[in-house]
Order: structure tokens, then sequence, then C-alpha cells
């Protein structure tokens, strides 16, 4: 939605920040239909650990306040389970439109640049290995994935970490080598190329 | 006999281990032929999503583009895991809703010789498959020990009934697929308002204090209803509510709310094997950390407190002397 042309000369491009996360997220986002109920705040179970509530999130993103909204850690501490999805009335994309911050907040580098910022950089570095492994092998890798990522953020922690790790080996609920899929090559070829391509 | 492709994820493999078992020891009972998608990949998790957007979705898509070019007669495909079917919902949604996501992700596809066509398949979770397409008649009447006396707390987490994007679920909040089939097997389904509460999923990485924070009021809410067990129809559930259950009854007990019981975490595959009368060696019994022994025996079922396939082989007795426990033969084992 374009409620008011904005005019392509101005040289801030906060003032067309809203567009912007909107056009970069998966489906249609609607997040430019919020009308700042607060049904998403009120619904989401991590809302307590957040910098700003789902909403208070979107006002900055309307109000163009760029770097504040993507050093929010808020979209870090999203889980993914969609209530604020199913109530909000507006049918905002919620869930989706915190991807597309998480990927402007590492792109931007902004996620990290400030000494609070522990969850924001424990969550992109979780997700970085997590890929990091599925672009080498083609599947996830539960064993390489825990523990590169407690010896990078948690290297106080990580010892503790042992007797969950040996419990889930001796009942066979851990692949000590990582799976390779066989067509790694094509899929590479995939994403060298999707890496290439934007859809904004 | 139904057939259809079928996306195990990497969890079946490792960590929902007892999951994978389970299922291929109920598939002939459901008279279902799930044919494994050839050389499928991870889906992404809820990883990929954030860090960037075309190729979160080619990594999606390739699966999407292998099973439909795999699909002979089935246009199904059914996922175990609650974010692999989330994930390839959402890739076959999301290209056909906004156009230019399709075209990008077809033209990475097309460096891998592949293509998708949002819309030509129809993804669907296990569980709906089981109640609406083999039906809880059929699964009724296969039933040869009843699950009576067992409370059993019916949890879904939160991707399988959210956001729903093809309407498949009675409802987003509260669901009752699960309770029907729990229901089916003879088994007393408690009163479970969290039914569709997160688990935490990553968080225990990550944040491990909100992680325990939900999953200390999923297991209050369990105590509050006295289950014996809960079930599952998720790896991601199955694994923070099961591995995690000590630590976050630690954390919910340093707050002064105490949690009375335990609870062993099964999926719902598992539970529908006993009923089928499969012998519970075979389920996957034995790989949990909160034994499921004491809460399966109050009902007649005998299951093994270790995992009884992990045994380390009989070492050789032709080879070199080693050392042995004071009191112990080394001839035993």
């Amino acid at each position: 939605m374009k409620a008011q042309p904005v005019n392509p000369n101005d040289p801030n491009p906060n003032l067309r920040f809203l567009e912007e996360v909107s056009a970069k997220t998966a489906g249609v986002s609607r997040l430019e239909m919020c009308i700042q109920c607060g049904t998403c705040g009120g619904s989401c179970p991590s809302a307590e650990d957040m910098d700003h509530t789902p909403r208070g999130l979107f006002a900055l993103i309307r109000a163009g306040m760029r770097e504040e909204a993507l050093r929010s850690n808020t979209p870090w501490v999203c889980v993914s389970c969609y209530h604020c999805v199913v109530r909000c009335p507006q049918d905002v994309h919620i869930t989706d439109v915190m991807y597309t911050l998480k990927s402007m907040a590492i792109q931007s580098g902004l996620y990290s640049d400030s000494p609070s910022h522990k969850i924001n950089k424990a969550a992109a570095g979780f997700s970085s290995t997590f890929i990091g492994n599925v672009n080498e092998y083609g599947r996830s890798w539960e064993v390489g994935l825990a523990t590169v990522h407690a010896l990078k953020h948690f290297p106080l922690r990580a010892p503790s970490m042992a007797p969950m790790a040996l419990g889930l080996w001796a009942k066979s609920r851990l692949n000590i080598t990582p799976k390779r899929i066989k067509g790694i090559d094509q899929l590479k070829a995939i994403i060298a190329k999707a890496n290439t391509l934007e859809v904004s | 006999m139904k057939k259809y492709l079928f996306y195990p994820g990497c969890s079946m493999e490792s960590s929902a281990h007892a999951y994978a078992e389970s299922l291929s020891q109920i598939n002939d009972v459901m008279d279902m032929d799930l044919v494994e998608i050839d050389d499928w990949n991870c889906c992404g998790a809820t990883e990929y999503l954030g860090i960037s957007l075309v190729p979160a979705y080619a990594l999606i898509g390739r699966n999407l583009a292998l099973a439909s070019k795999q699909a002979n007669g089935s246009k199904t495909v059914v996922a175990s895991c609650s974010a692999c079917y989330l994930n390839l919902a959402k890739a076959d949604h999301y290209m056909a809703e906004r156009p230019i996501l399709g075209d990008k992700v077809n033209e990475a596809l097309a460096e891998g010789g592949l293509n998708y066509t949002p819309g030509s398949l129809s993804i669907r979770h296990l569980l709906d498959i089981m109640v609406y397409d083999i039906g809880l008649d059929h699964i009724k009447s296969k039933v040869v020990k009843p699950l009576t006396g067992l409370r059993v707390a019916p949890y879904l987490g939160c991707m399988v009934p959210r956001p729903d994007y093809y309407k498949n679920w009675s409802d987003h909040e509260h669901p009752t697929e699960l309770d029907d089939l729990l229901r089916a097997l003879g088994a007393e389904v408690i009163d479970f308002p969290l039914k569709t509460h997160c688990c935490g999923g990553h968080m225990t990485q990550i944040s491990p204090d909100t992680a325990f924070e939900m999953i200390g009021r999923l297991l209050t809410s369990a105590d509050t209803f006295k289950a014996d067990v809960i079930a599952t129809v998720c790896p991601m559930c199955q694994l923070n509510l099961d591995a995690y259950q000590a630590d976050a009854i630690k954390y919910m007990h340093a707050q002064g709310r105490d949690i009375q019981s335990r609870f062993p975490i099964l999926f719902f595959t598992q539970l529908m094997g006993v009923a089928f009368g499969k012998d519970p060696k075979t389920l996957g019994f034995g790989r949990e950390f909160v034994k499921a022994t004491e809460a399966m025996s109050r009902i007649g079922v005998e299951t093994p407190a270790e995992d009884v396939q992990a045994k380390p082989k009989r070492k050789k007795t032709t080879g070199l002397p080693m050392p042995v426990m004071p009191g112990r033969s080394g001839e035993e084992e």
C-alpha cells in the first residue's frame, strides 16, 4: 500500500523505511496496515524479554527510526510461535517481518553494536552456524552446531553441556558425523545464485 | 494403501529417532505408504529465514521441486516435523502470493536444473493425514491395547496449527485433532490449555532462561491437570520438554514455583504403536530422558528404561585383557 507518495528526491532514506521493510518481506507483509492495537505484544510469550513489543517496534519503523529499530533485540527474542499473527486484526505477517528485520540488522551491522546485545549476537551466531552446516552438507548437524555455537558464545557454560550431549549420544539421538546429501553441488549452485538475488 | 511423498526432516534421523522408529512400525496398520523424497535437504528451520530471503526460500524450494518431480500420482507431501511442515507450506504459499519471490526462487533453482510451480503440491502434516485421510474410525478399529487410564496431555506446539495457510486445522489456538486421535486410542485426554504454546524453540541455545520459563509454564499446566505423559507431534517440542525438563524445573523451583511431577514426553506415534499392540522395544521407548517406564506400567505396558538398540556390542573374548571393576566378573554382557 502506498498511502502517500514520497518525494523521490528526498535525501533521507528513512522516509521510506516502512516501505523498504515491507518490500523485503517474503509474502505481502501488510505491515502498512498496523493499527497499533497491541494485540501482538499481549499475545507474545517472550515479550517480557524484548526491548520493544512488536507494536512498539512497528511504530519505530513507521517513524523512520531505522537505527533504533534495527538495534532492537525484539526480532531475536521472537520465538516464531505465530500467536500474534493469528490474532492480529489486520493480518500483518508479523513473524515474517521479524525475519526481515533480522536480516537487515545483520546486513547493517546494527544488531551487535551495543554492549547489551548478548541475545542478538548469540541468536545471529546460532543462525549463521546453522546455515553454515546446511550450506556445507545439505542437512543440519546438531553436534557441530551445538559445539561451535557454545564455544563461540557461551564458553564458560560449554563444559556443563557435556552431560546433555552424552545423554543424547547414549540414547542414539546424536549423529557424531554430519550427513551429506548426494546433490550437494547442485544445492551449492542454487544457493550461490540465490545469494545474488533480491525481491526488492 | 494410500501413497504419500514423505519429507522426514533432519531431526528424524537424530534427536527424534523414536518418532521415526514408531512411525515405521505403524505405517502398515495405518495403511499408509510414505515414499521418502529422494535426496531432500534441510528446510532451514527458523534459522535461514532470518539471514537472507531468497537463499532461504531456494533451500526449501529445492525440496518442493524434487518432490514435484518425483510425484507419481501422489501430489501430497507429508512432513512429520512442525518446522519442516511450516517451511514447506510457507514457501509454496508465498511463492504464489508474491510472484516476484516465486520468480527469483525459480531463477536460483534453474542453476540446479530444477523448477517448482507454486500450488502444484499439497503440503500436510502427519497428524492431519492420520485424522482426516486415514480417519479416526480406522484408527479406533485397529486398537488392540486401549490406553485406558493413561492421562495424556495433548501438546501440539506452535507451527502445526499456526499460521495454517491452507485452513487444515479446527482452530489456531485450541485445535482438537490430537485430542480426538488420543481418545480413539482409549487414552484419557486431559484439559491442556497451553496445548499450542511455544516450547521455547532454539532459545535453549540463545537465552536459556527465556526457554526455561516457557517450558516451565507447559510443565506447570500438565502438573495442574495431573497428566501422566505429554504427547507431542514435533521433534523440537519433544527435545526441549524432555532434555531440558530438569533444567526448567530447577529454574521454576528457584522462583518458588514448584512442579510436583515429572513428565515423559512421547511422540503420538509411540502411543499409537502401543495401542496397536506393537512391541514397545520397537517403538523407540528408552530414548527419552524422563523415563516413560513408570507411567506406562500403570496401564500394564512394559517399556524399556534404556535404549535397547544402543547397548555397546559384546567385546571379543579373544581381545587383549582389559581392567575390570572390582566385584564384576568381566564375563558378563
